[in-house]
Order: structure tokens, then sequence, then C-alpha cells
């Protein structure tokens, strides 16, 4: 039978809590970026430009159709070089981060893009129509009436894909980034304490995430109640 | 950017010799789709168990099916991928887990992959059933039971077949999210579609060839997946029933 040995859990709690620090950044500057690009794919998606909205669909498919970790891999290929060629970065400056937080902002735009826009079209057409009768142009009737009450009706929307976008930022792991889980995989690897390190892992993210979903619910309940 | 494609390079032998580019991408498309289909079997069948414990009038199996999909909700895909493969050969009783370290390496990741994959998209299953299930009006059990119907039989002949149909655009998504998880796999080792594109990068020095030519097969799946549910949701329709108008 297989005996624990818990032992080298306390020394590297250091480590483990610089890691969650670069977790919780990536998923921080993903989920802000991801909102606001989210928005404008959104609105361009429900825009009467077809040529728009149809640039819109096709980003939203497009990222919505191939896995996150092949979006990962694909940018820790491309951003360094477009790097190099625009801002004159060399090219063997470790730009990993980077390269991951714009993957997972690019990627989470496209999810959010839908939530935002479900919750757009939620508002009643009225509602644009009082705006306009009051002299508002479109822009500030989107502005003013619209986002704000669609914002409202989202927010356990946007908070549940922002806990599942701290969950997938384990995925770093596939360019060696030391974040919460890549830091712990390493402790384990280097102590020969896999099992000790991949269970504590799991027990934190369990506890964060239940955490932050019961909260949501509360928060659901609340409003409708 | 001075790139120079060459696109014929997946016609060209590998450098390990024995078949080409295009078949390592073959053998990688294979292994995706052997792995995505045999969960979604998994999947869809735990999680169509758990969804009707998660409903039935008794607190005890329904906690059970809460306990399950809280458990697999809320701790990251790759992390449990790593404690199906790494941490439970070491917990079970020593002459199983070294039968599986016995084993052939690819098939050991295959089978952490597969039940990893399963029990991940069976929770996600679960809670669909579930909301399928209560979605139904409350009448719908009260007259199978009414009928004479065993709480079972309500269940297979009344309740399921008309909450599988309400909820058959979800589990479509689902089916589509289960083929792009399985690329999780390339981290323990497991040679599918994603980890062949890095495999390709590497070995051909033509990384926008490899990555394009396996973003266009995860299109391609998509795309198959979507006809084909589509077809099945037009031919289970019941006209006039929930779900069945449109």
């Amino acid at each position: 039978m297989y005996e624990f040995d818990w032992s080298s859990i306390p020394g590297a709690l250091p480590f483990l809590w610089s890691g969650m620090l670069l977790t919780l950044k990536i998923t921080v500057v993903a989920v802000t970026a991801g909102i606001v690009w989210g928005t404008l794919l959104a609105l361009m998606r429900l825009s009467s430009l077809k040529q728009l909205s149809w640039l819109a669909a096709s980003y939203v498919n497009l990222f919505r159709s191939i896995p996150l970790v092949l979006v990962l891999l694909w940018f820790f290929l491309l951003v360094p070089s477009l790097l190099s060629n625009l801002l004159e970065i060399p090219r063997s400056s470790d730009t990993r981060l980077e390269s991951a937080m714009v993957a997972f902002a690019l990627f989470e735009a496209a999810f959010y893009a839908e939530i935002i826009r479900s919750g757009i079209r939620s508002i009643p057409k009225s509602q644009t129509n009082a705006a306009l009768a009051l002299g508002m142009t479109r822009a500030q009737a989107m502005r003013l009436v619209i986002l704000p009450q669609a914002f409202r009706n989202m927010v356990p929307m946007l908070l549940t894909q922002g806990i599942i976008l701290f969950q997938d930022t384990s995925l770093v792991y596939v360019s060696a980034l030391a974040d919460f889980f890549g830091t712990a995989y390493k402790v384990g690897d280097r102590d020969g304490r896999l099992v000790e390190l991949l269970l504590f892992a799991g027990a934190v993210y369990f506890i964060i995430c239940f955490s932050a979903s019961l909260l949501v619910r509360y928060h659901q309940r609340r409003k409708v109640a | 950017m001075n790139y120079h494609w060459n696109w014929s390079i997946f016609f060209a032998e590998t450098a390990s010799g024995g078949g080409t580019y295009l078949g390592w991408i073959l053998s990688g498309l294979k292994i995706t789709i052997g792995l995505s289909l045999s969960a979604w079997v998994m999947a869809l069948l735990v999680g169509i168990s758990m969804g009707i414990l998660r409903t039935v009038p008794n607190r005890w199996l329904s906690c059970i099916a809460a306990v399950y999909v809280e458990m697999f909700r809320n701790i990251p895909l790759l992390v449990q991928l790593f404690i199906w493969y790494f941490v439970l050969p070491e917990l079970l009783p020593t002459s199983i887990g070294d039968a599986y370290k016995g084993l052939n390496p690819l098939l050991q990741q295959f089978l952490a992959a597969w039940i990893c994959l399963g029990l991940f998209t069976g929770a996600r299953v679960c809670e669909q059933v579930r909301s399928g299930i209560n979605a139904l009006p409350r009448g719908q059990k009260s007259a199978g039971l009414a009928l004479g119907f065993t709480l079972p039989q309500t269940y297979r002949y009344v309740l399921l077949p008309m909450a599988i149909r309400i909820i058959l655009p979800s589990l479509t998504s689902e089916f589509l999210n289960i083929f792009k998880n399985s690329a999780v796999a390339s981290t323990i080792g497991l040679m599918e579609l994603a980890a062949q594109s890095r495999q390709l990068s590497d070995y051909t020095a033509q990384s926008y060839e490899s990555f394009i030519a396996i973003t266009l097969a995860f299109l391609m799946i998509n795309a198959i997946v979507l006809t084909l549910m589509h077809r099945i949701e037009a031919k289970v329709r019941i006209p006039g029933a929930v779900g069945g108008e449109r």
C-alpha cells in the first residue's frame, strides 16, 4: 500500500504561492481583455453591416471549434516571431507569459462574445426604441441603456466563465510556465512526491472553484428573491 | 517575414523513415477520434445514470450524484488527467498498479485519458440530464405513476425519452467539447492530433503548415459532428412536443 509523505509541501508553499499569483494574473488579464474584446465582437456580430457581423461570427466559430491546447501552441509559436518583427524584440527573450495571456484573452473573448450577445438580445427592443425616442443616438442607447442592463443580467454567466478560465489556465503547462499547477508538478517531480503534490493541487483548485461557484449561486438566488 | 512555404512537406518521407508526415496526422486523427468516441460512450452512460440519481426522490442517491458533479466540475481537466495517470496507479493495490504499469505505454496513456475524459464529460452530461428532467411538466411523472408504471418504468418510458430530446442541442455541444478536450491528453504524451502538431513542427521545421493542417483537421471534425447531430435532432423530433416545434 502507498505511504503518504506530505512533508515536502510546507517548504514548497512560497513557490506554490508565487505560482498561484501567476495563475491569478493570467486569469485577471484574460477575463478583463476577454470581456472587452468579447463585447466588441458581440456588437460587431449584432451589427447591421453584413461583412462586420460575418467577420465576428467567423472569429467566434473558429475559436470555439479548436482546442485551447492547440491555440496555446499556436501562440507560443506565433507571438515570439510577431514580436520580433513588429517591435524588434529579440526572438530569444522569454515571451511565454505574454503569449499565454494573448492566447487566453483572444480565446476566451469568443466565449464571452456569445454570453454578451445573448445578454444584449435579452433586453426588450422597446428599451432601444425608448432611448431613440428620447433623442439618443444608437451608440448612446447601446452604451447608456442596453449594455448596463445586459451586463447586470450576465454577471453570473460571466463569473462562471471566469471560474472555467481559472481552471483552464493550468494548460499553460504545455509551455512549462510556472503557474500554480506547473509549480506543484515541478516540486512533486523534484522530491519524488508527485502523488501528494498532485492531490494537493487538485484539492486547492477544488476549494477555490467550489467556493467561487457557491458565491455565484448565492448571488444569483439573492437577485431572484 | 521571410517564411518559406512548403506544403508538399506532408508527402515527404518522415525523418524516422517508413511513411509520410501525412501518415502522422492520420495516426493522430485516429487516436483523437477513438479516444473521443469511446469516452463519449462512457460519458453518456455515467451521465445519464447520475442524472437520473440526481432527480430521484431519495436524498442519499441524489447527494451521491451531486458530490460526483461538483468534484469533477471544480478540478481542472489537466489536474484530473494527471491524477488518473500518475496518482491512481500508486494508490491501487500493488498487484493492480504494477499490472497497469506493465502495459504498453500507449495503452496506459489511452486508458488514463479515456477514464478521465469519460468521467469529466459525464459530470457535465449529468447536469444536462437533470435540467432536462426538471424541465418536464410535473404532471408527466405523476401521469406515469398513475398509469401503474413503477418509478424505473416511468423514467424509462416517459421521462427520459422526452428529457433527452430536450437536451439534445446541449449534448451536441458536449460532444464537440469532448473532441476538443481530448487534446489535453497530449500532456501525458498520447500522440493525438494536437501532440502531432508539435512533433510535426519539430521534425519538419515547417511550423505554420503543421499547425494549419492540424487546425483544419479539428475544424473538419467539428463540422462532421455538427452535421451528424443536426440529422439526429431532426430525426427524433416529435412534432408538437417540448423542443419539437421549429
